[in-house]
């Protein structure tokens, strides 16, 4: 036992759990703890909006595959780390989220700078807590890290009053924590498993949907291998999207709304669905009541709650996919199954692929935003880190960009927050200093959070914005362009602001092209820069993303575009 | 047109079948606030919710009663385990389950008539005259939530003018 305060029992919490940056801003509630971080060993990241301090831990996150730290001060602070957390909870990042809070007797008095941040958090963390004694803080800052990042991953919040943080106590570290009502690990059931193997054994036409779990889990090697050994098609949700390398013969790339044309067509072909840690979520499969229709359905998740929440099911392995998939490999090796990679559904896909290659036509212009991205790809090392805003510009990068090293990419892709991916890839960079990582951006959701910028520069944590710059909120235009009979409302950003001096003035670098030349350009002085470089890209207001589901419809009613 | 379709959902769900789910929790502040939060967020109907202490000081059991098929009750049992502060969720199997629920039930009772046929009806369902004013009788009943609703319907002639019920208790029988 020592004797400190709770900032330090605080700071002392973190660096036992071995974390090595947070991102913060500070304010009256949390004064003690910024003054504890001057000691900390570990770093501080000042950020302009405590929005991008929770996606930038959140980005941190998901490269580094452990929790990411975020400080806010109480009332405001508090609730701009809301959309982050809540962006954390819908895609089950790990995420610890420090906020200060006015002091215990003044909780309740409406004081200056109090919000009930416990309550407003509750629907969009996996728990939180509010410790009322400096001596509870080490064993919550356990249990927050423990909860976090075990089972389904999830933000947890943890609120600490001001005289908790000064108050002065013997303070202990305990080695061993319990929660009791708290039980994340699951071993998969090997007989749920015989059964799993049993349907795919049937099927003729399997297919895995691989979701966002296999990236959660690191399940990467188990994945290819079972895809190897059923030599059948593998599609992946959007949060998948890189779960399964994209230039596989395999591969056919994400189904839903904006999904590949061949995925969303193939997985209606299939007889068996082998989904591996994904939700079934609206944007993926379309309308629940049609999806998987006569088919199958086998459905592995770390979430036993997600077993029948969207769609029922055959046959559910409730466990870390990663261990499932490592199990079914197994079983399928011991019995010698290794399926013909000369197989007529094998045949099937190759032949959608050919037909929607030649189908789908893009733009005559120079231009293009799958022009650009299909440059990007090429002139990317296949290990840089690369994430997207929210929009047309994500929906182009999960259809035009394909991921080659597994778990090298990242998006909003369940709360879609615009502004998310540029702090995230600040976050990822300070994750992975040493590749390089972009951020596949709109103008409209790059404004969200742009001042983000002075972070990027100052703090050394240079990235490239790939902003595919069309002056528009250009998802919502094509909506009304096509649901709204051209009523345009609310869209247009009227060529404001100027994307390279508002880099410039900000110490980092913008370059504006007018050509796929100065692109190629662009994109290798980015790689070569140690400053955050904005690459403003001109696209034309009235390109569409193409294929479109709408909402409401299956997969099946895929309009291919044009 | 909108009461009206809200009134046939009601309907509808009256003839869902009844469920009692008993949940065990931690005792700390915050618990029930989790747990009616999720119900709200999941778009749940609780038909009654009750807390009380057990024979362990640090657990609390909740018993909730609902009126849902087995897919949603299934979803909602899964959503509820998945709280960190729940440590228990199980459904009681209705046949195998004493539940009792208590009511305070307050009427009309001017004339002397009225009276005796009240402390008659009370006396059949086995309730308890608690209060008697100059214009009012206040009667204790319980039972299982039918019974309640049995008696209220009867005395609902003399004119009712408050209740107050607990909503349900429930536990499996045997060991």
């Amino acid at each position: 036992m020592v004797e400190m305060i709770g900032a330090k029992a605080l700071i002392a919490s973190l660096e036992k759990e071995g974390v090595d940056i947070v991102f913060g801003l500070p304010g009256g509630a949390n004064l003690p703890i910024y003054d504890e971080l001057v000691d900390a060993n570990f770093r501080h990241v000042l950020v302009r909006h405590e929005q991008a301090a929770a996606h930038m831990a959140d980005g941190y996150a998901r490269i580094k595959r452990k929790a990411g730290v975020c400080i806010a001060t109480s009332g405001p602070g508090a609730t701009n780390l809301i959309t982050g957390i809540a962006t954390a909870h819908a895609d089950s990042i790990p995420m610890v989220a420090i906020t200060g809070q006015v002091p215990v007797a003044m909780i309740g008095k409406d004081a200056f700078q109090e919000t009930d941040i416990i309550g407003i958090s509750n629907p969009c963390t996996k728990y939180a807590f509010q410790p009322r004694k400096a001596v509870e803080i080490p064993e919550v800052i356990k249990k927050a890290f423990y909860i976090t990042e075990s089972g389904r991953p999830g933000p947890v919040l943890v609120d600490i009053p001001k005289d908790v943080q000064q108050e002065k106590a013997e303070i202990e570290f305990p080695e061993l924590i319990k929660v009791r009502g708290y039980k994340p690990a699951f071993d998969p059931d090997l007989s749920q498993i015989e059964k799993a193997i049993d349907l795919i054994m049937k099927a003729e036409k399997p297919i895995i949907m691989a979701g966002g779990g296999v990236i959660l889990s690191g399940a990467f090697n188990e994945l290819q291998a079972l895809a190897e050994i059923l030599m059948c098609p593998v599609v992946t949700t959007f949060k998948g999207k890189g779960g399964f390398p994209e230039n596989h013969p395999l591969a056919m790339g994400p189904i839903g709304m904006h999904g590949h044309a061949e995925a969303n067509k193939i997985i209606i072909e299939a007889d068996c669905i082998i989904a591996i840690g994904a939700r079934f979520s609206d944007r993926s499969v379309g309308r629940f009541d049609e999806f998987g229709k006569g088919m199958s359905i086998i459905h592995l998740d770390v979430d036993p709650a997600e077993i029948g929440k969207n769609k029922s099911v055959d046959v559910a392995v409730v466990g870390d996919v990663k261990s499932s998939l490592r199990t079914i490999v197994k079983m399928l090796t011991t019995k010698g199954i290794r399926k013909d990679p000369d197989n007529s559904w094998l045949k099937r896909r190759k032949e959608l692929i050919e037909y929607y290659t030649s189908t789908i036509k893009d733009y005559s212009r120079e231009i293009t935003a799958k022009k650009t991205l299909k440059k990007l790809r090429e002139l990317l090392p296949s290990k840089s880190i690369v994430t997207t805003e929210v929009g047309q510009c994500q929906m182009w990068a999960s259809l035009h960009f394909d991921v080659i090293t597994p778990g090298t990419f990242f998006s909003s892709t369940g709360l879609g927050t615009m502004g998310f991916g540029f702090p995230a890839s600040i976050g990822a960079k300070a994750a992975k200093p040493d590749v390089p990582v972009i951020d596949i951006a709109g103008d409209g959701s790059f404004n969200m959070t742009e001042n983000s910028l002075a972070v990027s520069v100052l703090e050394k944590l240079p990235v490239i914005v790939f902003l595919l710059n069309n002056y528009m909120l250009g998802m919502v235009a094509q909506w009304q362009r096509t649901f709204y009979n051209r009523r345009y409302m609310g869209v247009e950003q009227s060529r404001c602001p100027d994307y390279v001096k508002l880099a410039e003035s900000y110490g980092a670098q913008g370059i504006r092209v007018q050509s796929m030349n100065d692109l190629d350009k662009a994109i290798k002085t980015g790689l070569s820069s140690d400053v955050a470089t904005v690459i403003d890209i001109p696209i034309d207001p009235e390109e569409d993303v193409y294929p479109f589901v709408a909402p409401g419809s299956g997969l099946k009613d895929m309009i291919v575009g044009g | 047109m909108s009461s009206y379709n809200s009134e046939t959902e009601i309907i509808e769900q009256k003839t869902l079948p009844y469920r009692i789910l008993s949940v065990i929790v931690d005792n700390k502040p915050g618990v029930l606030f989790r747990v009616t939060n999720l119900f709200r967020a999941r778009n749940f109907n609780i038909e009654s919710i009750t807390v009380g202490t057990t024979e362990q000081h640090d657990i609390s059991r909740m018993t909730i009663a609902i009126q849902s098929d087995s897919r949603t009750t299934d979803q909602l049992v899964k959503q509820l385990r998945k709280l960190i502060d729940i440590i228990e969720v199980r459904i009681l199997n209705i046949e195998n389950t004493v539940f009792r629920e208590l009511a305070l039930i307050k009427m009309k009772a001017r004339d002397p008539t009225s009276r005796m046929e009240i402390t008659h009806f009370a006396n059949i369902f086995r309730a308890k005259i608690l209060d008697v004013g100059k214009d009012s009788m206040m009667v204790e009943i319980t039972g299982t939530p039918d019974k309640i609703d049995a008696f209220k319907s009867i005395v609902d002639t003399y004119g009712i003018i408050q209740i107050a019920r607990t909503g349900i208790s429930a536990l499996p029988r045997g060991v």
